[in-house]
């Protein structure tokens, strides 16, 4: 599989139309793809400028770089932009699109049009969302708490939640297509245990946008009335309930992380089966794991809310889901290092990106724990330890996933492999970064440093300081991959079908593909990761 | 995985009775409504609404002749429903059971 | 074309559990509230003439069998009575936003619209002001997204006729009219609870007897 005689495939999705209306108005799941691409790169930008002004304040113990009222705007504007203009579409829009028709040996998405629309809706929402930050800026934490968001707060609620609402239809809609996609388009011979466990993820996190989003929808708009009408449904002041606003919400919100992290478990699962030229060990077993997690993980919102005011009773019932939600996801990860045990894993930076999603996310979810435990939950709840928490699972576990991915099917989405020495440095100092910035939060927060505050107390500053120059290597990993991989596409070496050998029906058809993804449709006769006896080595 | 709702054509006669039992059961629960029946007054009217609702789901929607893939979807959004309500009411009827200190 | 009728289908299906949750969002509201404040519920609830409620819950009712007809006849490729079913729906439907229209008037005569900066009493019982403004909130968030979701049900109809109308829909290819017929259905769905659970709640306790 040597690549250098491998010629440039002639009619691929990529010149298939050169002019700016056939991307614009393209119904080509992989050119939306890049279109989701582009637009999540660019809020990603967005939501990092406003990382980096925290980190900057966070530097010295007084609040001297910014307003305690304009650093309630950054914090909240960084929570809003990553959570729901990044993590939520990120893979599934960038990743799935481009992949589950290929997975499944179909030509599109069963509703291209849809998904197309599910673009410009994303867009739309995304334009509200920034006139709002134009406009002053959101004050009230991505969570939106009541009455404050409601009644108090005099930043531009509305804008942002209308830009978040409409938002939501954009996930509901690619969920909707997903889904649909996966039941009726799979190819002959394509069983549902054939499927790649990337497949498996997404239909899963499918399903949690179909059931969850609709109840944020509701809540945002029941705030948005509030606001607006003077309606008076969670204002204590009237005898409304402000924790009844918290159920709604985190009935959403907490399944939402598991549609940031769904998705990246699947990129982890092909990747390490293509790492180790082995079958994934337990491979149904991983598939319920990810349809455990999105069932279970409906069960226990309230954990976000043990020091709110819901009751002692709920509280516990919410803790007991949430150590059992924790489950499935061990599952995973003990699946994937048999899986690697006793393969032949070769190392390239995908490979890289997978073990250090494996131990970031590992540290991520045994945190989780801690604050599953209600009484440990008193002492570190709004501590910095459920921000270093959160950012272990979302950016440890979803950004490396999705930066693997990328790393892995590279070559499949442009034709041309990148500098992969560049690549595993990057990796490397993501990861250092990354420990280095959010390590020293959880001891920090212990401790008891609250978050959401400019100023802390001079004994944190040290720590802080850490986590503050964690962050400057953290950027400059994340941006490295900018520079080979756009590099890549000038110089890069042409990849050929599959420049891993991993199996796999995206690896089946030309990189990059043509528009209808196979010249023939395919007839599957094997099974998901049927690789030959493990070899030593692997030929690059 | 064939849906064969759309191959089965309903007679019109269904329609007409299926149209007939609802009103019967509008005109029932308005009646119900005027009688004091304590707590029984929800229960039955809840059990009226859902029995229309399902009237209607089965005939009008055609599901009652779509697949199990069909079947599967509506219940399971139900018991998502389910889900959100209970677990919620779950914190408000219990928020007078035990008390911090 | 039958496998995109299929995906068709189970698109709607599964957008329809999407309005399902929504509108489940809404409804939890409702249910936590009248636990907390089951007496004024019922008085507010007493306080809304229940003849328009009930007269919109038949309209409603009836314009299913128009759309289950609709769907029948385009099922039998009966262009014209396809056709003449959807402007039936579609006049029930609109009956039933001008009957809505009119309550809304009233509960804006009687000063129980809690919000705009109006003013708001409860005279029946001054102590359940604030609960009462509540279910009057519950009350306007539910039937005013019911009644968005009618208005945009009124514009698929009026796509649907024009599709009959220029031979878009043939025998063979009906399933925009089906699926226009599951939307339609769900939202009288919404009503068979919305009725019951806004306008009889109090009835037994406050009827004039």
């Amino acid at each position: 599989m040597s690549s250098n005689t491998v010629a440039s495939p002639t009619s691929t999705y990529l010149n298939n139309g050169l002019t700016l209306k056939s991307w614009l108005l393209t119904k080509d799941h992989k050119r939306i793809a890049l279109l989701y691409l582009a637009a999540v790169s660019f809020f990603f930008l967005i939501g990092a400028l406003f990382a980096v002004l925290i980190r900057l304040e966070l530097v010295t113990p007084a609040g001297d770089l910014l307003t305690d009222e304009t650093y309630n705007k950054v914090f909240t504007m960084h929570g809003v932009m990553m959570v729901f203009f990044f993590l939520i579409p990120v893979v599934p829009a960038v990743l799935g699109n481009f992949l589950i028709p290929l997975m499944i040996g179909a030509k599109d998405l069963a509703f291209p049009k849809l998904n197309l629309l599910s673009f410009y809706v994303y867009m739309v929402g995304s334009l509200f969302t920034m006139w709002s930050i134009v406009s002053g800026g959101l004050d009230t934490g991505w969570t939106f708490y009541t009455p404050f968001s409601t009644v108090a707060s005099t930043s531009a609620v509305v804008p942002a939640a209308l830009g978040i609402f409409i938002n939501g239809f954009s996930g509901i809609l690619t969920g909707l297509n997903f889904m649909v996609t996966i039941h009726t388009m799979r190819a002959p011979g394509m069983t549902w245990f054939r499927l790649p466990l990337f497949v498996w993820a997404h239909y899963a996190t499918s399903l949690i946008q179909i059931l969850g989003t609709p109840v944020v929808a509701i809540t945002i708009v029941l705030v948005a009335a509030e606001r607006v009408f003077g309606f008076g449904l969670f204002n204590p002041a009237v005898g409304g309930d402000p924790v009844l606003f918290q159920h709604l919400f985190w009935f959403y919100s907490h399944p939402a992380v598991y549609i940031m992290i769904l998705p990246a478990m699947g990129i982890i699962s092909e990747i390490i089966a293509s790492s180790s030229r082995k079958q994934v060990f337990g491979y149904s077993f991983v598939a319920f794991a990810s349809i455990g997690i999105a069932v279970i993980g409906f069960l226990v919102w309230g954990h976000h809310m043990f020091v709110s005011g819901e009751s002692v009773y709920a509280a516990l019932v919410f803790s007991v889901l949430t150590f059992i939600v924790a489950v499935p996801s061990a599952v995973k990860v003990f699946n994937w290092t048999a899986t690697m045990y006793r393969g032949s894993v070769s190392w390239e930076s995908p490979m890289f990106f997978a073990a250090g999603f494996m131990g970031l996310f590992a540290v991520g979810g045994l945190t989780g724990l801690f604050l599953a435990s209600m009484g440990l939950d008193v002492h570190l709840t709004d501590t910095y330890f459920v921000v270093a928490h959160f950012h272990y699972v979302m950016v440890g576990g979803t950004i490396m996933g999705y930066l693997g991915g990328i790393h892995f099917w590279w070559p499949k989405i442009t034709g041309r492999k990148y500098n992969d020495i560049m690549a595993r440095v990057s990796a490397v100092i993501v990861f250092i970064g990354f420990n280095l910035t959010f390590l020293p939060q959880f001891v920090v927060g212990y401790l008891g440093m609250p978050r959401r505050y400019h100023a802390y107390p001079d004994e944190f500053q040290v720590l802080n300081v850490l986590s503050s120059a964690g962050a400057a290597v953290l950027a400059v990993g994340y941006m490295m991959p900018i520079f080979y991989l756009i590099a890549s596409l000038k110089t890069g070496e042409l990849a050929g079908d599959n420049p891993w050998g991993a199996v796999g029906l995206e690896w089946n058809t030309t990189s990059p593909p043509p528009t209808e993804n196979f010249k023939t449709t395919p007839v599957v006769t094997w099974e998901a990761y049927e690789y030959p006896t493990p070899v030593e080595g692997h030929v690059v | 995985m064939s849906d064969n709702s759309k191959h089965h054509v309903v007679p019109l006669s269904t329609y007409y009775l299926i149209f007939l039992a609802l009103m019967v059961g509008t005109a029932l629960t308005w009646w119900v409504a005027t009688i004091d029946l304590g707590a029984m007054n929800n229960v039955i009217m809840l059990t009226i609404a859902v029995t229309k609702a399902t009237l209607v789901i089965l005939f009008f929607m055609h599901v009652r002749y779509a697949s199990k893939l069909t079947w599967t979807i509506i219940l399971g959004s139900v018991f998502w429903l389910l889900i959100l309500l209970v677990l919620t009411m779950n914190d408000y009827l219990t928020r007078s059971w035990l008390h911090y200190g | 074309m039958e496998q995109q009728t299929e995906a068709s289908l189970l698109g709607m299906w599964t957008f329809l559990v999407t309005e399902i949750l929504f509108f489940g969002g809404a409804l939890t509201a409702y249910l936590v509230y009248r636990n907390w404040y089951p007496d004024a519920f019922a008085l507010a609830s007493y306080e809304i003439p229940i003849m328009p409620g009930a007269i919109n819950t038949a309209v409603l009712i009836f314009s299913s069998l128009t759309m289950a007809l609709a769907v029948h006849f385009a099922q039998t490729g009966d262009r014209g009575k396809t056709m003449l079913f959807i402007v039936l729906t579609s006049i029930l439907g609109a009956a039933f936003l001008g009957i809505k229209a009119y309550e809304y008037h009233e509960k804006y005569v009687e000063h129980f619209i809690p919000g705009f900066g109006l003013p708001f009493e409860f005279p029946a019982n001054p102590e359940y002001t604030n609960a009462a403004r509540i279910f009057y909130s519950l009350y306007f968030v539910l039937t005013g997204l019911h009644a968005l979701h009618m208005i945009i049900g009124l514009g698929i109809m009026t796509w649907m006729f024009i599709w009959v109308k220029n031979g878009t829909i043939t025998q063979e290819y009906y399933a925009p009219v089906e699926i226009a017929g599951l939307y339609w259905h769900f939202v009288d769905i919404v009503w068979i609870f919305l009725f019951p659970l806004l306008y009889l709640i109090g009835r037994h306790v406050h009827h004039v007897g």
